[in-house]
């Protein structure tokens, strides 16, 4: 970009703030504006099927005459699954637990591990060496089966799934968290906002954590499709958000038992899935490019 | 080296119990014991306390969990409370299938990988680069577990050229194991473009190229090999990711290994099978990790350096 030599100009250049900066590299790239368009396109389904459509009367109610209806019959885009309910509504108004899980839970590991892995890195030492090996032993279960233990112990709900899938990613944003510490821990403005008397928890969250955002914002998007992922498979397994919920991963779940003759059960839940979490993906990408221009060829 | 090595391995130890005890207590939150889907229906308290002292389900957690992390210590994960036998000989029964079926979808990532990652990084910014991202990132964004599910659909149920469950001959292992490796296939192509892209820049290559070192040795030797690192340090952090596929994939086809064990295992509550598996599942983690950062030191003799000091 060529430097414009009028004042006023060049008092804007300076004035764009950071948020504005990553925007600016956000939006260059189809891909990573594909991905926001189709996220934002999820969260309005997802809202105005809560809206649209009764849960009672829409979702859940059984319609024996109408079961099995193949997809493109007129008023069922996507067919009727086996007891009669019109599959297309039903992954609509599906699309909520999806992104609540993704959502809530990402909030969870990422306020938890976050906050462990700043502690850690900035103390370093002894509370390291602990929450270190903490995520270790956390890191050592594949997290299906960890997600799986804690689902079985504490019950089959929204609330557990979103908690399970949370905690099972609190070790990789500890570590993320940390490993952004890191270079800034020796920093000079550190060390001066020390010496001057701010407080620990102040240091960490002002002058720490801005430093360190960038790879947690990438962590956080990548996170919502992992627990998308997670969430819908403990749902497969029967684990996840109780039926008749039209949590797509459920949906996959029961669509299974007729994948013989009704193979479309299985395969626009799966779709769904597929869609959101590529969405989120494809944000992480473009976050990731946006924010470290660097990394960027 | 050896130094090393022996030290990572002595830190499993603290690691491994501290999973025992998580695994243990949570197992133990879960409401309902195996008990009661194993005792008759007409049993009275005093039956039912006496099978719960038969299989070491009595007095409170810490003692129960102490007495099992003594025996733990001394090498034995006790006896499977719904199946009667040893853990350690029904985790070992049903280990190689796994082991199969994740060597399996190991080959498959690395076939599909390796040449369409480096094929992108030397075609950038062409078709075959913008085709085989779309690729990745859809194998990446893919459910294994409905893949799978497509894929009986498809190649059993419709053509049916292959079983669409179980185990046996090479044909039952197709499908499991395209359905495990394209979800690491897509994590894999990824990483091996964008480390063959760093590579590329590289001064070295320039000086490999007009030294008049053949373009395709000039991939495959300088390039690749420089390019491995990343790409292992992917690979051995996605092997847990494809431990847990591998749960899914054997849900799906039935498939008689340690993933669907355990799930069974915490569904009937069967407390010691359940820890047992899960805290082999950690050492053959913990386990792979090692090897991949031993691995690093044959491909890299500047790791190599680091380890010796």
């Amino acid at each position: 970009m060529s430097r414009k030599t009028k004042a006023g100009e060049f008092k804007a250049y300076k004035k764009r703030s950071f948020a504005q900066e990553v925007w600016r590299n956000y939006k260059k790239s189809p891909s990573a504006m594909l991905g926001l368009i189709l996220i934002v396109l999820i969260i309005i389904v997802a809202i105005t099927a809560q809206i649209v459509y009764d849960y009672n009367t829409d979702i859940v109610q059984q319609n024996i005459k109408q079961r099995f209806l193949s997809p493109g019959t007129p008023g069922h885009l996507l067919g009727t699954d086996n007891y009669g309910r019109d599959v297309l509504t039903r992954i609509l108004y599906g699309a909520k637990y999806s992104l609540a899980v993704g959502l809530v839970a990402v909030a969870i590991s990422c306020l938890l591990g976050s906050t462990l892995g700043l502690i850690a890195g900035y103390y370093g030492g002894v509370v390291e060496n602990i929450i270190l090996r903490f995520c270790e032993v956390f890191m050592g279960i594949p997290s299906v089966l960890l997600g799986v233990a804690i689902m079985s112990a504490f019950g089959q709900s929204l609330a557990v799934l979103m908690l399970a899938v949370g905690l099972v990613y609190v070790p990789m944003f500890a570590r993320t968290a940390r490993a952004a510490v890191l270079p800034v821990r020796e920093e000079e403005y550190i060390e001066a906002a020390r010496v001057s008397g701010v407080s620990d928890f102040k240091i960490i969250f002002q002058h720490v954590l801005p430093n360190a955002l960038s790879p947690i914002i990438v962590q956080v998007t990548m996170g919502v499709a992992n627990g998308i992922l997670s969430a819908s498979f403990l749902s497969f397994l029967g684990l996840g958000v109780p039926v008749p919920a039209p949590e797509w991963g459920a949906m996959l779940s029961s669509g299974r038992e007729y994948i013989r003759d009704y193979g479309y059960l299985t395969t626009y839940p799966g779709i769904a899935i597929m869609i959101t979490v590529l969405a989120f993906n494809l944000m992480g990408d473009g976050l990731r490019d946006a924010l470290d221009p660097k990394l960027k060829q | 080296m050896y130094r090393y090595i022996l030290k990572r391995i002595l830190m499993m130890i603290p690691v491994l119990i501290a999973v025992s005890f998580v695994v243990y207590f949570l197992m133990d939150l879960a409401p309902g014991d195996i008990i009661s889907s194993m005792a008759p229906q007409d049993a009275t308290e005093a039956e039912i306390e006496m099978m719960r002292e038969e299989l070491g389900l009595n007095g409170p957690l810490i003692q129960r969990y102490f007495r099992y992390l003594g025996n733990l210590l001394k090498g034995d994960m006790g006896m499977s409370l719904s199946l009667k036998r040893p853990v350690a000989e029904v985790f070992f029964e049903r280990f190689p299938a796994t082991l199969q079926l994740a060597l399996a979808a190991t080959v498959v990532a690395v076939v599909i990988a390796i040449p369409l990652g480096i094929a992108a990084a030397t075609h950038h910014r062409s078709f075959l680069d913008g085709f085989s991202m779309v690729t990745a990132m859809l194998g990446v964004s893919m459910p294994g577990f409905w893949l799978a599910l497509l894929l009986i659909m498809w190649f059993s149920l419709g053509l049916k050229w292959f079983p669409s469950g179980g185990s046996g001959d090479f044909k039952h292992l197709v499908l499991p194991s395209l359905a495990l490796g394209a979800g690491q296939a897509g994590t894999l192509t990824r990483i091996t473009r964008s480390s063959m892209l760093d590579v590329i820049r590289q001064d070295y290559l320039r000086t490999a190229r007009a030294k008049g070192v053949s373009e395709k040795q000039v991939i495959r030797k300088h390039a690749l090999k420089n390019a491995l690192i990343p790409i292992i340090t992917v690979f051995g952090s996605t092997f847990g990711n494809l431990l847990g596929g591998a749960v899914a994939i054997e849900t799906v086809f039935s498939w008689p290994g340690i993933g669907r064990l355990t799930v069974s295992a915490v569904n009937t509550r069967d407390i010691t099978l359940a820890t047992g598996c899960i805290i082999m599942f950690t050492v053959i983690l913990t386990v792979t990790m090692l090897l991949v950062d031993i691995a690093y030191a044959f491909v890299d003799p500047r790791i190599k350096a680091q380890y010796t000091k």
